[in-house]
C-alpha cells in the first residue's frame, strides 16, 4: 500500500558564504570589486539530499555536530531556501527548532504565549482555546505572569514545548530539544509525541542520543558533511552509525 | 498571476494576529517602568516644542502665524517618518533569532515598525490638538483632510522602510549612513523655519524635490492654513507613496531568501 509522502526532499543543496570571506560594508564591497578578488568562500551545508517521509514515519536524523541536521530541518520548515533542488511539505508544520524562538524575554509568560503562537502562524481564537492546555502541560501556573527572563531554560522549554504541540500539526519537527528540562518532563514530551505520532502526525527528530532515536523512531537517515550516508530502517541506520562512532 | 496575489493576502490574513501582537509588544516594552507610561507620546513633541520654540523665537525671528503649531505640525510627521523609516530598517536585523529558527513572512517586520510609529504619531497628534488648543488657533474644517498626508506618508515610509530593510542586510554602512541623511533632511523640510526665508537661493527649488516637504506642507495647509489640499499636493502625496513603496517591495523581495544568509 503506498503512504501518503508528507515531506519530498529532491536533490538538495545549500550554499552558505564562509563568514570570514563576508562582505558587508560598502567599503569593503568596493575595494574587493576593482581589485577583481571578489569571490565567495562557498561552503555546501547539504549537497544532494534526498529523502522522503511518509505519513506517520517517526523518522529520525543522525550525524555527528555540523553535519547538516540542523540545516536541513531548517529548510523543510521553510526558513532557509535550497540553492538547488526542491523541498515539497505538505501539510503545516510544527518547529521545535531550538526551543523558545521568538520568545521575549522582558514579557510574561502568558503574553509570550501569545506571542509566540502568532509566530507560529495560529490566530488569536485559537490561541484562546488552547490557552489552558498549554499552561497545564507546562505545570507553571504559578508563573503565568512573571517575565520570562527570570525563568530557568527548563522553563521556558516547556512552554515552547506545549505551545508547539497544543495543536496537532501535520508535521512536528524537533531538534535535539528533549535535551533540556528535567527528567519527568522528558519523559511527558516523549509521550505527547508519541500521541501525536498515534494521531497521525509525522515526527522529524533530531537527537545525539543513538538509544533515543533507536527507541522512538521507525525511519532514520546518516548524514555526513552534508551527504546521506544511510537511509532506511531506524535499527539498521542506527547500528551501522554506533559502529562507526 | 491571481492566484499568487489572493495567495499572499491568505497568507497576511494568518499572520495578522502576529503583527498585532508585535505592535502590542512595542508598545508595552517602549513604556515599561516608566511612571507616565504612554503619556510621554504627548510630553515628548510637547517638551521638544517647548525647547525649539523657546529657541527660535528668541534668537532667530521667524515671521510665522503661531509658531508653536508650525512647528510641532513639520516635527509630527518628519519624527514619525525618521522613527518607522530606522525602526524598519534594524527590524530585520533585530529578529534575526527568531527569523533563524521559524518561518516567517519577513516584510511582517518593517511593517509593523511602519504601523507601531504610526500609532505613536497618532498618540503625539494630542498634543498637537492640545498646543492648538491652548494658543488659541482657529480649528478648519479642512481639519479631516490631514488624514490624507498622513495616511501617504505611512505608505512612503513603508517603501522606505522596506528598502533599507533590505539594504542595510547586506551593508551595514547604511545604518550609519541613515541618521547623517535624516539630519539632513531634517534641515532640508522646512520644520521649523518658513520657506520664504530660502528666497533666492537655491535653496528654494531644491527643497521641492523633498518628498517630505510635501507632506508636511499638505498637512499644513489642512491645518494651520485652512485651506484645501491643492492638485499638486494630491498628486505628489500619492506619487511618492507608490513610487516608494513598488521600488521598496520589489529590493525587499529580491533580497529576502538571502536574508539568513547574512543576518
Amino acid at each position: 500500500m503506498d503512504k501518503e509522502i508528507m515531506v519530498k526532499v529532491d536533490n538538495v543543496g545549500i550554499r552558505f558564504n564562509l563568514a570570514k570571506e563576508r562582505v558587508d560594508s560598502l567599503k569593503e564591497y568596493f575595494l574587493k570589486f576593482s581589485k577583481g578578488t571578489l569571490h565567495f568562500e562557498e561552503f555546501w551545508a547539504l549537497d544532494g539530499v534526498s529523502l522522503e517521509i511518509e505519513k506517520g514515519d517517526f523518522y529520525g536524523l543522525v550525524g555527528i555536530n555540523g553535519s547538516g541536521k540542523s540545516t536541513l530541518l531548517k529548510s523543510v520548515a521553510g526558513v532557509f531556501k535550497p540553492t538547488r533542488g526542491k523541498i515539497t511539505v505538505n501539510g503545516t508544520i510544527a518547529p521545535l527548532i531550538e526551543l523558545g524562538a521568538g520568545f521575549d524575554m522582558d514579557l510574561t509568560a502568558r503574553e509570550n504565549i501569545f506571542l509566540n503562537g502568532a509566530v507560529l502562524g495560529f490566530s488569536k481564537e485559537h490561541m484562546l482555546e488552547k490557552f489552558d492546555d498549554i499552561v497545564d502541560f507546562s505545570e507553571l501556573h504559578d508563573f503565568l505572569d512573571v517575565p520570562l527572563k527570570n525563568y530557568s531554560s527548563g522553563m521556558v522549554a516547556r512552554i515552547a514545548f506545549a505551545i508547539a504541540t497544543a495543536t496537532k500539526p501535520d508535521i512536528l519537527i524537533a531538534d535535539e530539544i528533549l535535551a533540556v528540562g528535567d527528567y519527568a518532563f522528558q519523559e511527558k514530551c516523549e509521550k505527547r509525541m508519541q500521541e501525536l505520532l498515534d494521531a497521525g502526525t509525522t515526527v522529524i527528530f533530531v537527537s545525539h542520543s543513538i538509544e533515543q532515536v533507536k527507541r522512538m523512531c521507525n525511519k532514520a537517515t546518516w548524514i555526513e558533511k552534508g551527504k546521506v550516508i544511510m537511509s532506511g530502517d531506524a535499527q539498521t541506520v542506527c547500528d551501522a552509525y554506533s559502529q562507526k562512532y | 498571476m491571481f492566484n499568487s496575489l489572493k495567495g499572499r493576502f491568505a497568507m497576511f490574513y494568518k499572520y495578522r494576529f502576529l503583527l498585532q501582537n508585535l505592535i502590542q509588544r512595542d508598545i508595552k516594552v517602549k513604556y515599561r517602568r516608566s511612571t507616565l507610561g504612554i503619556l510621554w507620546s504627548v510630553l515628548n513633541p510637547l517638551l521638544m516644542m517647548l525647547v525649539m520654540t523657546l529657541v527660535f523665537s528668541h534668537f532667530f525671528r521667524f515671521d510665522i502665524e503661531n509658531y508653536p503649531v508650525y512647528l510641532l505640525s513639520g516635527q509630527l510627521l518628519f519624527t514619525y517618518f525618521t522613527e518607522s523609516t530606522s525602526m524598519a530598517m534594524e527590524s530585520v536585523i533585530g529578529y534575526a533569532p527568531l527569523i533563524k529558527k521559524v518561518y516567517v513572512p519577513k516584510y511582517i517586520f518593517p511593517l509593523e515598525k511602519s504601523c507601531f510609529g504610526f500609532i505613536n504619531m497618532c498618540f503625539s497628534l494630542v498634543a498637537l490638538l492640545m498646543v492648538m488648543l491652548f494658543t488659541g488657533a482657529k480649528f478648519y474644517a479642512t481639519i479631516i483632510f490631514a488624514l490624507y498626508p498622513m495616511v501617504m506618508l505611512f505608505f512612503f515610509s513603508l517603501g522606505v522602510g522596506l528598502f533599507l530593510a533590505s539594504s542595510a542586510i547586506f551593508f551595514r554602512d547604511i545604518i550609519h549612513l541613515w541618521s547623517v541623511f535624516t539630519t539632513v533632511l531634517m534641515y532640508a523640510s522646512a520644520i521649523f523655519y518658513p520657506t520664504s526665508i530660502l528666497n533666492g537661493t537655491i535653496m528654494q527649488y531644491l527643497i521641492k524635490i523633498n518628498p517630505l516637504y510635501w507632506y508636511i506642507d499638505a498637512f499644513r495647509q489642512c491645518i494651520l492654513r485652512g485651506e484645501m489640499l491643492t492638485l499638486t499636493h494630491l498628486v505628489v502625496c500619492a506619487g511618492c507613496a507608490v513610487i516608494a513603496i513598488i521600488v521598496g517591495a520589489k529590493v525587499f523581495k529580491k533580497g529576502q531568501d538571502n536574508f539568513i544568509l547574512y543576518i
